[in-house]
């Protein structure tokens, strides 16, 4: 187990640096001038500027540089505010988009796994139907309509009672949180409880449940035991990717509800062209989804043990 | 025993039909084709792709209005709008003379969307007024809008607007100013129903009424039909998502298409190639779908950069098939090794048969039916991914419309017009939905396993 642990993590490494490569090299393709204000610069002040921010040096050596401050873990000073370092960014930002896809991720699987379970246990009832409806539109229905849905049905809401209990838009407090963190979840959401639905249905049918029936033991005891148990492994193996999709999904939502993440700011610093923010970003990102894959990938292994004989 | 006659021991024809198997054989994709008949969903889905394609390539030869067309007395108007339009008098400046002889807040005449012209009374303890312009009544929160026009002095006790003027109801208020130009509690408000006035002059320019036409002011007249609506800047519903249909299925289609033409590439060589070769070409696809995909696309797109002028389309497309083939090279590899160690391939070998052969003869079909289901399933998430991108603002660029870029320009009037964000986010869901169900149509019908489930 400690060996698979070393090598998954050596793999990430390589992966991280490959990551960290492609986004130089793409950033250096970019056309456009982060130096270039409204205002004429002198060339004077330009070499000075490129001087201080390195960009005068060949680009092997820029490569070499940022390699070395990366393995530091310092993503460099932003180009368009002064004196702000990437790292104090993603520092200020990123634990909001983290919280933000947390919930998302807490309300997708266990979403996902009872409605899932729920739907193969009444197959083609009624609870099956509705549930499944909704996971066609979850699946189908853009994020960003089901969040300007979500605003309208809220402001509505609050002036039909007359007081704010759940904001349009905005972050502080939970009830902040929970809009923005459904509407991020429902995509995968609709995905895992497709997922859990046909995964619980297989286990449904199997002998060891009609085994459990005919001991006698109670229909919610074999639910909890039995089903859930076994048909949520797929489910689990699929978090990883899923936790990808959430974070990344998560810059509509933190657009359109006005929320101060690294999602919205990764957005801004495209538009203004902040090499450095946006290289940071992309990289830290990357690293993140990278290891989280990975650390999903081995609590896998520790909850089932045929998958750490396989490997 | 005597019965038998010489007849009896006639030859039988000797026709085929005796050893007929009840049923036809089927090839793999006349298999495929019945199943997928079967299955009413898959059928509908297929059908509405159809239609949408018809609409996408058929619509713009039947509906011919220029999407980029700005109809200027028609902005953001619902789908069938009333489109009738008062002709009246060619615009006449006003000195602020009112012949109403009501008192407060008052319209000095009917109020048109040619101009709405306001008069009011001395407010008590007024050094100056602010009007507002709101669509919700003022009410308890003193909702005001939006300030028009700001006076220091109460004098001046009349006001005409003439900007962004829709056939609709309006609030209009004035609230008085204390001596230092600061807000004070005394206010008035009046609701302002326009009508949609447009002159002789301007009908004949746009070729409204014809030249010879008895009409005279006072008459009313047709405005242009724009059967879905018009956008915010008075554009066409219908063909801007005619000509966004274009875009996104463009982008939605051709980007799966070339992906998997190239993953088809990549995997079959690799899977073909196998030992070091085959690890060292998996290894590589195993970084490029590590890749952060949203975060890249973005990267890409701004790498590959957009002149002025652009539509941005082509970028989005590279993007798109760079970071999108892993998938589809992974699965075609995997069926690729599969075949590789079946029977009949051994028993082409042992005939004699080249490697070209082969891959082309016998692999490469063999996969079709795992590669068409991918590429059902990737077109939906193509559009979805375009459609988010357009929406973030980095997908096409503002004048070329996409579902996605209708869709970010709709949400911004969402409360007044809710229209130009629901059609076309009905359309992506409509095309998405149906791709997703062909292709679970598509993979129940070529994967006999999964026939008796779901």
């Amino acid at each position: 187990m400690i060996s698979y642990i070393i090598k998954r993590l050596l793999q990430g490494l390589l992966t991280v640096w490959f990551i960290a490569t492609a986004t130089f090299f793409a950033m250096h393709n970019v056309p456009g001038d982060p130096l270039l204000n409204d205002r004429a610069v002198s060339e004077a002040i330009r070499a000075n500027l490129e001087s201080k921010y390195g960009l005068d040096q060949p680009l092997g050596t820029q490569y070499l540089i940022y390699l070395k401050n990366l393995s530091q873990g310092d993503f460099g000073i932003s180009f368009t505010q002064e004196n702000r370092e990437v790292n104090d960014i993603i520092r200020e930002h990123f634990p909001v988009s983290a919280i933000l896809g947390i919930l998302a991720v807490v309300f997708a699987a266990t979403g996902g796994i009872l409605f899932g379970a729920l739907t193969a246990i009444y197959r083609n009832r009624l609870p099956d139907f509705i549930i499944m409806i909704l996971v066609i539109l979850g699946i189908s229905v853009p994020s960003f309509v089901i969040a300007a849905m979500s605003q309208l049905a809220l402001v509505s809401f609050n002036s039909l009672i007359g007081v704010t209990v759940i904001p349009v838009a905005g972050w502080g407090t939970i009830f902040h949180m929970l809009t923005p963190a459904l509407v991020l979840g429902l995509g995968t959401m609709a995905y895992l409880t497709r997922l859990m639905r046909s995964s619980m249905l297989e286990v449904v049918g199997s002998d060891y449940i009609r085994t459990a029936k005919s001991k006698g033991i109670p229909a919610p005891r074999i639910f909890t035991r039995h089903q859930i148990r076994n048909a949520i492994l797929p489910v689990v193996t699929v978090l990883g990717p899923s936790i990808a999709s959430i974070t990344t999904g998560g810059f509509v939502v933190e657009l359109v509800f006005a929320i101060p993440g690294l999602g919205r700011y990764f957005v801004q610093a495209v538009q203004q062209l902040d090499y450095t923010v946006i290289m940071g970003t992309t990289v830290f990102y990357g690293a993140f989804l990278v290891f989280m894959v990975i650390l999903v990938d081995i609590l896998y292994g520790l909850v089932d043990p045929r998958v750490r004989l396989e490997k | 025993m005597s019965s038998l006659s010489p007849a009896d021991f006639e030859r039988i024809s000797n026709s085929s039909e005796k050893e007929n198997i009840s049923r036809p054989s089927l090839s793999y994709w006349a298999d495929a084709w019945i199943r997928l008949k079967a299955n009413k969903r898959a059928l509908l889905s297929l059908y509405l792709i159809v239609a949408l394609l018809l609409f996408t390539i058929v619509g713009p030869l039947i509906w011919t209005i220029d999407p980029a067309f700005q109809d200027l007395d028609q902005i953001s108007q619902p789908p069938g709008s009333n489109r009738l339009a008062l002709i009246v008098d060619d615009y006449e400046p006003w000195t602020g003379l009112s012949s109403s002889s009501e008192n407060g807040l008052r319209l000095a005449e009917s109020a048109t969307t040619m101009a709405v012209r306001l008069v009011w009374d001395v407010l008590p303890n007024a050094s100056g007024y602010r009007v507002y312009r709101n669509i919700f009544p003022v009410g308890e929160e003193r909702a005001y809008g939006i300030p028009l026009a700001e006076y220091f002095d109460n004098s001046t006790q009349f006001f005409e607007a003439r900007l962004d003027l829709k056939p609709r109801r309006y609030f209009y208020s004035i609230v008085s100013l204390g001596e230092n130009g600061e807000l004070q509690d005394e206010y008035q408000s009046i609701a302002v129903d326009l009508q949609r006035v447009t002159t002789m002059n301007e009908a004949r320019a746009k070729g409204l009424i014809l030249p010879n036409s008895e009409l005279t002011t006072g008459d009313s007249i047709n405005l242009n039909l724009h059967p879905l609506g018009t956008d915010y800047l008075g554009r066409d519903m219908l063909s801007r998502l005619m000509e966004g249909a274009r875009v996104s299925l463009f982008i939605g289609i051709g980007a799966p298409c070339l992906f998997i033409l190239f993953g088809i590439v990549y995997g079959s060589f690799a899977g073909f190639m196998g030992g070091k070769i085959d690890q060292f070409l998996m290894r590589f696809a195993d970084f490029v779908v590590a890749l952060p995909f949203l975060l890249f696309m973005i990267l890409f797109k701004i790498a590959f950069g957009i002149g002025p002028g652009e539509s941005g389309v082509f970028p989005m497309l590279v993007a798109l098939v760079v970071l999108m083939w892993p998938g589809t090279a992974r699965l075609v590899r995997g069926q690729i090794l599969q075949i590789r160690e079946q029977g009949y391939i051994g028993a082409s070998q042992l005939l004699g048969a080249r490697t070209n052969y082969l891959i082309f003869r016998h692999m490469l079909p063999n996969t079709l039916g795992v590669v068409l289901v991918t590429i059902t399933f990737a077109i939906p998430s193509a559009i979805f991914i375009e459609a988010f991108l357009s929406f973030i603002g980095m997908g096409v660029a503002p004048p070329t419309p996409s579902w996605g870029a209708m869709s970010n320009e709709g949400i911004k009037n969402m409360l007044t017009s809710p229209h130009e964000l629901l059609l076309p986010a009905i359309l992506i869901s409509i095309t998405v939905l149906a791709f997703n169900l062909l292709g679970d149509g598509l993979r129940d019908a070529f994967d006999a396993r999964l026939r008796n489930q779901e």
